[in-house]
């Protein structure tokens, strides 16, 4: 199968591979048998890019990457490879684990009054952060602490540091998370819906936080999110998540403007528009199949409205489409409706390009 | 045409006490302080705004479930007060309310076909057993749930199953308004376009009218006839969907409408980005409660409070607007 992240490797230096996920499975135990979570998902994210991955829920977009950094947990048998920088840290053992996570990769969750101690104090959380990645101490760690959150955005940081998360609007937690995850000077921020339990104005805030930091710092962003709005908006690729496969991928001026596959094309039109006339909405059928009742083939088939008995075979392979250089789709009709229009031959040439 | 729902200047304050000092102090949460706004008959209202603003205390006070600190509430030109007595409920069968969480508006025990029949128990005691199921099968039909699906639990159907289930018991006695709080936030984006034109289409066959709540401007415009903007407990813009989301007046609105991400906007909006967090509504600044973040706050904003101004429909609670408006009105003439 070809791979999408081959591309970057061919592409400019300046697009250096930074985060290489390959062929990734999980299996959960349920006691008496496995069921099959994430089906063999292959992203690459390339330094100081923005990758945002799109899916409802339970298409596994954040255990993806929770099982990338070994969070996961006991329950959990992961497969497959992840590399960094090229040095593989899939099952590699927890004390290299943890001098990676929150220095080289970090990441911020949804909830961050969740994700803060409620019993110490920000600057205690914070200080911990700098002495486990920087080393640092005492009044050394106090004054980076001040500068990290000054470096987003809150006021009065010296005052801040003696308060305690519940003291703060969750915006200002959201904030503070972030001020810990740049304690370790990532190279890779991992972002799990950072703003979807926050306020429309507070949203903007952060978005605009993040796209500043990511600037300054040339650190690679993840923005996983079921808001295909922030997505569009921050990303320079997108990779569309379903049913514990990538089905689909491609930057994210091509993405919005011609989707491929029925899933995303469905996706972008169920999303009402606040420009505009104002249309129906198109709603995709069904709801998404659980995780150990996929169908045989294409798991978007029983949903799909252009699916035939060829979908119900194997699921598709994740191939080129169209003349993008980055666009995949995992679907077999997208390829044959397109087939007749000029496309066709740059497809023909393009999968000649791709080392196999 | 004459309006279903009237609401003038309600308010509901709670009294809270404040940790602060050796004894605390006690402090007045206005959680709505002063709303006035009227529904038609079979028109729906979109209610937007940022978590605190009041929004769900409005839906609250509209439906007589707790009581208000002043002001009224009409429904079809009765007062609807918080007794919760026999005219309360008559009234109470006429309007009807459709939560964000299904499963915490549902019964874990009950099979749903049995939910979805119960208000014709309570409110229609000498129906039957049978036609009171037959009856629920219908309204199953209706939201798209499978006659199969009827002694399934709660916790069998999905997300967007049960909020079919919710809406179907909502229509149960064909009210005259729905009072929908978040329908659709707990949903993921295919399903709630589902629901959403499910609500669209059982609305043009039965004819309610609906106070649609949300903080999604998105899914509001997509279902409001009129659409009014609440910041700290009042609304600051009241008007027509394309009025008020595409001509925005007040500065808040403007800020709210520029800060939606959409794939449509993509790299070619201007994102006004507010400064800090909504006020606490204990502490709500004086004058003009926007003040504090406003871009273009005057001297005048801090004192006094703006009035909501209509003019041609179109309603704004901003100095600065109504102020303009007013010179432009003279100068013209």
């Amino acid at each position: 199968m070809r791979r999408p992240g081959l591309f970057h490797c061919n592409g400019e230096s300046a697009m250096k591979t930074l985060l290489s996920v390959k062929d990734l499975k999980i299996d959960f135990d349920q006691g008496k048998r496995f069921v099959r979570a994430l089906h063999g998902v292959n992203l690459d994210v390339a330094k100081g890019e923005v990758l945002g991955v799109v899916g409802e829920s339970g298409c596994g977009k954040s255990i993806t990457w929770l099982a990338a950094l070994g969070l996961l947990g006991s329950r959990a048998r992961i497969s497959g490879s992840v590399q960094l920088n090229g040095d593989e840290i899939a099952g590699i053992d927890e004390n290299a684990l943890s001098r990676l996570r929150g220095g080289r990769i970090a990441m911020i969750f949804q909830d961050p009054s969740s994700s803060l101690n409620p019993v110490h104090r920000i600057g205690r959380q914070i200080n911990e952060a700098l002495k486990l990645h920087r080393g640092l101490t005492g009044a050394a760690a106090n004054a980076e602490a001040a500068r990290l959150l000054d470096r987003v955005g809150i006021a009065n940081a010296t005052r801040r540091l003696r308060e305690y998360p519940h003291e703060m609007s969750g915006g200002m937690n959201q904030r503070i998370m972030i001020a810990m995850a740049l304690a370790g000077e990532p190279e890779l921020l991992i972002a799990d819906e950072p703003t979807t339990a926050l306020d429309a104005t507070i949203q903007a805030q952060i978005l605009d936080l993040l796209t500043e930091l990511r600037r300054d710092t040339g650190m690679a962003l993840v923005l996983i999110s079921h808001d295909l709005g922030v997505v569009a908006d921050m990303s320079d690729r997108v990779a569309v998540m379903y049913g514990g496969r990538v089905i689909e991928q491609a930057d994210t001026g091509t993405l919005f403007e011609n989707p491929a596959h029925p899933y995303t094309k469905g996706l972008i039109a169920a999303l009402p528009d606040i420009d505009g006339p104002r249309r129906r909405l198109e709603s995709i059928p069904g709801t998404v199949p659980a995780p150990d009742r996929l169908p045989p083939g294409c798991s978007f088939a029983p949903r799909c409205a252009i699916a035939s008995g060829e979908c119900d075979v194997a699921m598709p392979d994740f191939l080129p489409f169209g003349n993008g250089d980055n666009h995949f789709a995992a679907c077999v009709k997208c390829r044959q409706e397109e087939a007749p229009v000029e496309a066709a031959p740059a497809a023909k040439v393009k999968r000649v390009l791709v080392p196999a | 045409m004459t309006d279903l729902l009237r609401v003038r200047d309600l308010k509901r304050h709670y009294e809270v006490h404040i940790p602060e000092g050796l004894f605390g102090r006690k402090a007045s949460l206005k959680a709505v302080d002063g709303v006035s706004f009227a529904i038609e008959a079979g028109k729906t209202l979109g209610l937007v705004g940022e978590s605190g603003c009041g929004k769900s205390t409005t839906a609250k006070l509209v439906l007589g479930l707790i009581p208000a600190t002043s002001g009224t509430v009409e429904f079809a030109g009765t007062p609807v007060t918080a007794k919760h007595d026999a005219h309360w409920r008559a009234l109470r069968r006429r309007m009807q309310m459709i939560y964000q969480d299904p499963l915490g508006a549902l019964d874990r025990r009950l099979p749903v076909v049995t939910q979805i029949g119960e208000p014709f128990e309570i409110h229609n005691p000498e129906m039957s057993a049978a036609e009171r199921t037959e009856r629920a099968s219908g309204l199953m039909d209706a939201v798209g749930l499978r006659p199969d699906q009827a002694m399934r639990y709660p916790h069998e159907l999905s997300g967007g199953q049960r909020q079919r289930v919710v809406i179907a018991r909502a229509l149960a006695l064909e009210p005259d308004l729905l009072v929908c709080d978040e329908p659709v936030s707990a949903l993921d984006v295919s399903i709630q376009a589902q629901v959403l034109n499910l609500l669209d289409d059982l609305r043009e066959r039965t004819g309610f009218a609906a106070l649609f709540i949300s903080h999604d401007l998105k899914v509001v415009r997509q279902m409001s006839d009129r659409v009014a903007v609440m910041y700290l407990g009042r609304i600051v813009e009241a008007g027509l969907p394309e009025d008020v989301f595409l001509r925005p007046q007040h500065p808040y609105t403007k800020a709210l409408v520029s800060a939606i991400p959409t794939p449509a906007r993509r790299g070619k909006r201007e994102r006004i980005v507010l400064e800090g967090d909504p006020p606490s509504p204990v502490d709500v600044p004086s004058g003009c409660a926007f003040h504090t973040r406003c871009p273009i706050a005057q001297s005048s904003c801090r004192n006094e409070v703006p009035q909501l101004v209509s003019s041609g429909g179109h309603a704004v609670a901003c100095h600065l607007v109504n102020d303009g408006a007013a010179a432009v009105v003279q100068a013209a003439e």
